[in-house]
């Protein structure tokens, strides 16, 4: 019987060491900064990676010699990797990113024109698949728990099993055949009104909201098992405040951790649904550098995705202890 | 690529093979792969040429009859080139995932294969890589091995590798600690031996269910990249370059974007279910659901002749209210819970009629599965749907619960103690408030004042600096602590009962008698009856005023708690007394003195549920079962036992 089951748990000892708040933003700042640095030679070593040398693969084989010798001098190639290395670091906390080989603008001016664009697209498609995948959880969850309105389950089930495997830029294509070209409701290209976000934004979103929102209900189901939320229902509670002032924000906290990983999926995935409509952002940037050897724009760009994954994970990370006491206690 | 964790026993693969096709996952999941896998190796030797067929004629024309699909830019059948596409676009996700778990393998062994030290220095590695999504990584390699299929390759399939490490070093921690691989590595084994003959073997089957979902993976990875221009390259093709191609024309011929675009979702479902079907006939699965009623007591079958309903033949004398006065807390009459299982209908309680009066104390002892907690939480109406709850009379404080809404009743006049103080509280809310919201909810008060009940209500349960203490969470309090909290909670309103279930059992002994004594305090302080439900004889016979002994979801004796050790009548319940020296023994544990086991409540026979471990059995005993009937159901009550002990007898 689910409501006579213990649950055998050390009981953690009173009374705790008031600055543990401290400790954890030491440890957590002290992660972040190695993923950093791990980041930061990644991105260094990528272009010494490169089989051959990348100037003259950047400028092709007709270029003269005396430029790509030019080439490498401005760029330091012809220091030692070391020195380039601490001038590397160096431009970095500067904010100086190198210079474009394509546009010979500074990489830094290129990103920060480009970043509002995916930035703003990431944090609306985070939003909206949040604001839709966890209601639809916890109303699934409330729903069927115990058996109860099996065919919802079934039809919840395989909608979101399905919709979490059409990949984002393959939903963003049905999306604008669907929209664009046979409804002819929504634009299908660039970035111009409130209407041009409609579709990507979608395309994003969908996939992250239907994993998330079972996520919720996995998470809701074992939490209206619990004991408290027994305690909750003793209480007399109407249902709402039971369900959503007790079960909801533990269910929150437990998806939390893999609803990290989605969004930093989801920041990576703007690259693909960016090229399907053409949206102003760093994804065109980073597919174009690539293309085009651009190398000190690669390394900028890819900076700016690690950068925004690492920011993710640790707000996530930040997040969980807001929300639950115990996570920065569970840590030591 | 994501990773499944694995449970933590299987068994060896080849056995289950054959399961994995019965079900339905399982069929639709082969059936698709082996459609992609046949259309992989026969679309290019049947269509190959058709492909590449040039007809200038029929440039950029949208769908027609020879050309289901329409052309493209030179005049070619897309629909021909799709079908085609398809054996590049497999292979190359195949050569991708193949890398990425040959080396996800190498890292995520690192600590077997180059020694601790090295290892740990790969594991921090992989750490940080698996938190950057595989796209991202996938990028990075591009710009290093350049455009193209095999730069595509390397590219997806190292930037697949860290969660195949990750896989790896999870599976092989498991394993690394066994016995067999300390004794293989005593024997001289070398390293990459033992991980070959005695590691992959153990890993075997949630590595195949990861790397088949991680084909899925890889082959969407790759449409992605070739779709961004990254990938494959002119005069190659595959379904990304395809869907590249096709887009600048959808308006024109949306199914020379769509088409592909189809193939690329169909060619993933079918790995992607395939290994969903393989992990859970292995059971290796992340995120299931959670397990419905997972009762030992409740799954077993029912027969059909499971215990007649009961009270149609009740003996009045049973239930007769005492007296239906004002002095009558709880009243209740031929309670039955029915709990609906797999097998059928289950009635773990059947017919229970008590009375609790003002003040009074009432004890409800009986072994595990005998009913006596659903009995107390159907009292307390917490049983939900689908489980019922049906009697012939309910009432509390005078009022019919089986009828209308008593929330503000019960919130207020019902207090409940629960088992486990531990998982009693909502881990993420301040103790101050889960006391308070009951009151701000029943009574109206304002947050303040509810808060300021809340600290006297705890500072009333003896927790020393009650201010403090209500800023708290619960995993800051003691566990004896959190009980009283507990207490205190139900004294936030003014309660005539308070129904504790197995209050003091998660306690360590030395709280356990504070809780008892903060229980009998708070009883005579307001004269609030106690519904106490124990395994512990003793603790019932201590605090009780009277007890009712359960057996089978019935109430088979009821008596006065001083005389449980002189005048039970019930054999069970002498039985129990008999069993307990100095009535100290833990109920939940077998006991030896009473042979057999306790009755599955969906497996009764018919005459007295308690007639195959009684030394007094006879053929009435076996034929009917015996109501209630002066406190006591039984044939035979207060006879002489037999010698029960035979030690005893030789003695
Ligand atoms: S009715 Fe018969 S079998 Fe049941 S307890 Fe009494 S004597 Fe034993």
């Amino acid at each position: 019987m689910p409501l006579t089951t213990p649950t055998p748990t050390a009981a953690p000892p009173a009374g705790l060491a008031p600055h543990r708040w401290l400790r954890f933003a030491v440890r957590r700042s002290g992660r972040l900064l190695v993923s950093l640095w791990v980041l930061v030679t990644a991105a260094f070593l990528m272009i010494h990676l490169v089989p051959g040398d990348p100037v003259r693969a950047s400028l092709g084989p007709t270029a003269s010699a005396e430029l790509v010798a030019a080439r490498r001098e401005s760029l330091g190639l012809d220091q030692p990797l070391w020195v380039q290395y601490a001038t590397y670091l160096r431009d970095l906390l500067t904010g100086d990113l190198g210079t474009s080989f394509g546009s010979q603008l500074p990489v830094a001016d290129t990103i920060a024109q480009r970043l509002p664009a995916t930035a703003t697209l990431a944090l609306l498609a985070f939003l909206v698949a949040v604001l839709v995948a966890v209601p639809v959880g916890v109303a699934v969850a409330v729903a069927t728990r115990r058996g109860r309105a099996p065919r919802t389950e079934l039809g919840f089930a395989s909608t979101s099993v399905f919709l979490a495997t059409i990949p984002d830029f393959l939903l963003a294509v049905a999306l604008v055949w669907v929209f664009g070209v046979t409804l002819g409701w929504l634009p299908i290209a660039g970035q111009d009104g409130a209407a041009s976000f409609v579709l990507p934004v979608l395309a994003l979103a969908v996939g992250p909201a239907a994993v998330l929102a079972r996520i919720v209900r996995v998470e809701m189901l074992a939490v209206l098992e619990t004991d408290y939320v027994r305690t909750a229902r003793a209480k007399r509670l109407p249902p709402a405040a039971v369900h959503l002032g007790h079960a909801l924000p533990n269910a929150v906290t437990a998806s939390l951790t893999l609803g990290g990983l989605l969004l930093g999926q989801l920041v990576a995935g703007t690259v693909l649904v960016e090229s399907v409509f053409a949206w102003p952002g760093l994804g065109s940037t980073v597919v174009e550098s690539i293309l085009a050897k651009d190398y000190p724009l690669v390394q900028g760009t890819v900076l700016v995705y690690g950068v925004g994954v690492l920011v993710v994970n640790t707000m996530v990370d930040v997040a969980l202890a807001v929300l639950d006491p115990r996570s920065t206690i569970g840590e030591s | 690529m994501p990773a499944r964790l694995p449970a933590p026993t299987r068994r060896p693969a080849s056995a289950r093979l054959p399961a994995i096709l019965r079900t339905p996952l399982g069929v639709t999941g082969a059936a698709l792969l082996a459609l992609v896998l046949v259309t992989a190796v026969l679309a290019p030797l049947l269509w190959g040429d058709a492909a590449e067929a040039v007809d200038t004629a029929a440039m950029l024309q949208g769908p027609s009859a020879d050309h289901w699909a329409g052309t493209d830019n030179l005049g070619r059948d897309l629909l021909f080139r799709t079908l085609v596409a398809t054996r590049l676009s497999v292979a190359l996700a195949l050569a991708a995932t193949a890398l990425a778990v040959t080396v996800g393998l190498l890292l995520g062994t690192a600590s077997l294969l180059l020694g601790p030290r090295a290892g740990r220095l790969v594991t921090a590695g992989v750490n940080i890589a698996v938190a950057f999504p595989g796209l991202l990584l996938a990028l990075s390699f591009a710009v290093i091995f350049g455009v193209g299929q095999v730069g595509s390759v390397l590219a997806i399939g190292l930037s697949g590798a860290p969660a195949f490490a990750r896989l790896c070093q999870t599976l092989v921690a498991g394993v690394a600690t066994r016995d067999y691989l300390a004794a293989a590595r005593l024997a001289g084994v070398g390293r990459l031996r033992i991980l070959l003959r005695h590691v992959l073997p153990d890993v075997g089957g949630p590595l195949v269910v990861n790397v088949t979902i991680g084909a899925g993976g890889a082959l969407l990875s790759f449409a992605g990249l070739s779709f961004l221009g990254l990938g494959v390259q002119a005069p190659a093709y595959d379904w990304g370059r395809l869907m590249q191609d096709g887009l600048d024309r959808i308006y024109l011929d949306p199914l020379a974007a769509l088409l592909p675009g189809f193939a690329v979702v169909v060619a993933g479902l079918a790995f992607n279910l395939t290994g969903e079907a393989v992990a859970r006939t292995f059971s290796i699965d992340s995120i299931s659901g959670v397990s419905l009623l997972a009762g030992g007591a409740l799954r077993t079958r029912r027969r059909p002749d499971a215990g007649g309903l009961p009270g149609q033949d009740a003996t009045p004398s049973a239930d007769v209210p005492l007296d239906a006065g004002p002095d009558l807390v709880l009243d209740v009459a031929d309670l039955v819970v029915t709990v609906p299982t797999p097998a059928g209908r289950v009635r773990p309680v059947r017919g229970v009629t008590f009375q609790v009066a003002r003040g009074e104390a009432v004890g409800v002892v009986g072994e595990s599965g005998s009913g006596k907690t659903l009995t107390a939480l159907a009292v307390a109406r917490l049983l939900e749907p689908p489980t019922t709850v049906t009697a012939r009379r309910l009432s509390f404080q005078g009022r019919d619960l089986l009828t209308g809404d008593h929330r503000t009743l019960l919130g207020t006049e019902l207090a409940m103690v629960f088992q486990d103080p531990a998982s009693s509280f909502n881990p993420v809310r301040r103790m101050g408030g889960q006391l308070a919201e009951g009151a701000r909810h029943h009574l109206g008060l304002s947050r303040r004042q509810a808060r300021d009940r809340a600290v006297d209500r705890l500072r009333s349960v003896r927790i020393g600096d009650p201010d403090r203490r209500a800023g708290q969470y619960p995993h800051e309090f003691s566990g004896g602590m959190r009980q009283r909290a507990m207490i205190g909670l139900g004294l936030m309103g003014s309660p005539a009962l308070i129904v504790a279930d197995e209050p003091t059992t998660a306690l360590d002994v030395t709280v356990q008698r504070q809780v008892l004594d903060l229980l009998a305090e708070v009883r005579e302080r307001d004269a609030v009856a106690l519904l106490l439900i124990s395994h512990d004889v003793s603790v019932v016979a201590d605090v009780c005023d009277r007890v009712l002994v359960m057996y089978a979801g019935r109430v088979v004796e009821d008596l006065p708690a001083a005389g449980l050790a002189t005048s039970a009548r019930h054999p069970y319940t002498r039985a129990l007394v008999a069993a307990v020296p100095h009535l100290e023994t833990d109920l939940d544990r077998p006991l030896a003195v009473i042979p057999g086991r306790p009755v599955d409540p969906a497996d009764l026979a018919a005459g007295c549920p308690f007639a195959p471990r009684c030394p007094l059995a006879d053929a009435r005993c076996r034929a009917e079962d015996p109501e209630l009937v002066d406190g006591v159901a039984c044939w035979r009550p207060g006879e002489d036992l037999p010698s029960a002990v035979p030690e005893e007898a030789t003695a």
